[in-house]
């Protein structure tokens, strides 16, 4: 339940200073490309709001999302931020159970009716009725549908949710689909990635409580301070890319030397996030430090996109149909050249060589 | 379709219908041509039978004094360009990766920021051509439809390839998927147009050679 302290009343509660909290709000507001006065306006502003009440739903997800979240989260100063709101309902998260754990939930949606945040993770089954995917007999539709009704704004954690992600991945055997197709009358952030960085969803937070409006947003609704640039233009490895240097394999001495992965199928310049500049595990590194290519997780369809180790400039299927193509063209070859050989035999036999009587005429 | 879906199409159906009209098309005309059958040749050669049209291959890379002082333009920008995109098509890293994908051959790529240099070369010459096939009233009159057609074809893929490289205009995703579907598109062109010459060209050249030295004419 969303207590009447103000944020930065729990805060001195919790002995954090007012000095590690403007550090924090400074760092968000770079990370942002926000001006350097905006981190001061954040601080005034988050520590003035009451924690709004946020409801996070799960539907057809793995739970990573929130794993991100907790792992990263825990001893650093995003933790602070989770203490900033009033986390209302979270299957996993919460204590409550049961009949307790949907009453919270419809007395958080009451109370604060028009104002709360709502956080999704996983994508909507629309097959077979919405059966494939209920809680606490409900299907995810008819949960969404009216928990969106009272939102102030609907943030998509993760690819499945702001994609349809690995839910949709072709067959799509459950008709997964994102949460963008059933919320159309509310702001919607997508904050992709499988999973996302957790100071991505902190970001945007925060920015949603200091300025009272969402953040840039791209074509696909994620937001620009964080998926504006590709991960290969951030890439520590990109010069090596330029110089043509490529590991061939994952224990070559290219891949020893830390050379660019293109050619190992890295998905870098498709794929639009912040962990080449944000990285993961407290800034240790990312997946491209460790020695395997960009899977594109933060892109849709990224798991119907062809291998995860063919390059980007290669064929994503068999090409049949140019074996196909050999044995027709040869076909079609042979009968042109018959016809026209026919033609010319044609044209010999009726050849009839001009007469000193023609000219005559 | 979003441009990750629209990528993978030109990754995949895409590039496997553009290969498929191509190899077609290319087996049918190349067969076409060399089964059309010549007459039995029945006069004794001048030389070594063969040789006017070896030879030839390789003198008619070589211009003439006279046409190349009337029209230095089209010898150095035509062979500038040919180059260029020798370069940029066989020297590039990710299209060796392409080609070593279908057929299984590889070889040294070139960094990066000469295949961009090379490009921006191709191009301006590329413009210039057309330029001067418009400029030039003998040039124009001759040009057909085709002419422009092969032109637009050949450009595209070289100027859409550059613009993904440089993030001009649209986001890489779409401007790689657009710059594959362009070259799908010159592909299956090839084999119906007068872009087929890069097939035809030595072998016409030995015929040509070989033609006149029956008729007299040894060069």
């Amino acid at each position: 339940m969303a207590d009447q302290k103000t944020v930065g009343e729990r805060l001195a509660e919790q002995g954090v200073s007012r000095r590690a909290f403007l550090k924090f709000c400074a760092a968000l507001a770079t990370m942002m490309a926000l001006p350097p006065e905006a981190g001061r306006a954040m601080a005034e502003a988050l520590a003035q709001s009451r924690r709004p009440s946020v409801i996070w739903l799960s539907f057809q997800e793995c739970t990573g999302c929130t794993e991100s979240l907790t792992r990263s989260a825990s001893p650093t100063l995003e933790n602070m931020i989770f203490n900033m709101i009033s986390l209302d309902y979270h299957e996993t998260l919460q204590a409550a159970s049961g009949y307790g754990a949907e009453k919270s939930r419809a007395d958080a949606m009451k109370e604060n009716y028009g104002k709360y945040l709502l956080l999704v993770d996983g994508s909507v089954a629309l097959g077979q009725g919405g059966a494939y995917s209920t809680v606490a007999g409900r299907s995810n539709l008819d949960m969404l549908q009216e928990a969106a009704k009272g939102a102030a704004a609907v943030v998509a954690v993760g690819t499945c949710s702001s994609f349809g992600g690995i839910p949709a991945a072709q067959p799509n055997p459950t008709g997964a689909v994102p949460v963008t197709d059933i919320v159309k009358d509310k702001p919607v952030i997508n904050v992709s990635g499988c999973p996302p960085i957790p100071v991505v969803i902190t970001g945007v937070l925060a920015h949603y409580l200091t300025f009272g409006q969402l953040p840039a947003l791209d074509a696909l609704g994620r937001p620009t301070a964080f998926y504006g640039n590709s991960i290969h233009d951030r890439c520590y490895r990109r010069p090596f890319y330029d110089q043509g240097k490529f590991a061939k394999t994952f224990d070559d001495e290219g891949a020893r030397n830390g050379w660019c992965l293109f050619e190992l199928g890295c998905k870098g310049p498709t794929t639009h996030n912040a962990c080449a500049t944000t990285k993961w595990n407290g800034g240790t590194s990312f997946p491209i430090e460790s020695g395997h290519g960009c899977l594109g997780c933060s892109e849709p369809n990224f798991w119907d996109g062809g291998s995860f180790y063919a390059p980007l400039s290669t064929p994503t299927s068999a090409l049949s149909l140019a074996t196909d193509a050999v044995v027709a063209g040869v076909a079609v070859g042979a009968a042109v050249s018959v016809a026209n050989r026919m033609k010319k035999k044609h044209a010999k036999a009726g050849h009839e060589p001009a007469t000193v009587s023609d000219l005559k005429k | 379709m979003n441009q990750d879906q629209f990528l993978t199409w030109v990754r995949g159906p895409g590039l496997n219908i553009a290969l498929g009209v191509f190899v077609l098309g290319l087996l049918w005309r190349l067969f076409e041509i060399y089964t059309l059958g010549r007459k039995p040749d029945l006069a004794a050669p001048r030389r070594r039978p063969g040789a006017s049209g070896l030879r030839t291959m390789f003198t008619r890379s070589i211009p003439a004094q006279t046409l190349f002082k009337r029209s230095a333009l089209s010898y150095v920008a035509g062979y500038v360009f040919h180059i260029g995109l020798a370069v940029i098509v066989l020297l590039f890293a990710q299209h060796i990766r392409l080609i070593r994908s279908v057929v299984g051959l590889s070889w040294p790529a070139l960094p990066a920021p000469v295949i961009d240099a090379t490009t921006v070369v191709t191009l301006a010459t590329m413009v210039l051509i057309l330029v001067d096939r418009i400029n030039k009233p003998v040039k124009r009159f001759i040009s057909t439809f085709q002419d422009y057609a092969v032109w637009t074809v050949t450009f595209l893929p070289v100027l859409t390839g550059y613009m993904a490289n440089r993030h001009f205009l649209l986001p890489y995703t779409v401007m790689l998927a657009l710059h594959i579907l362009s070259a799908e598109l010159l592909l299956a062109c090839m084999p119906f147009t007068k872009l087929i010459h890069a097939f035809t060209l030595w072998g016409s050249r030995w015929y040509n050679g070989d033609a006149n030295a029956k008729k007299g004419v040894p060069v």
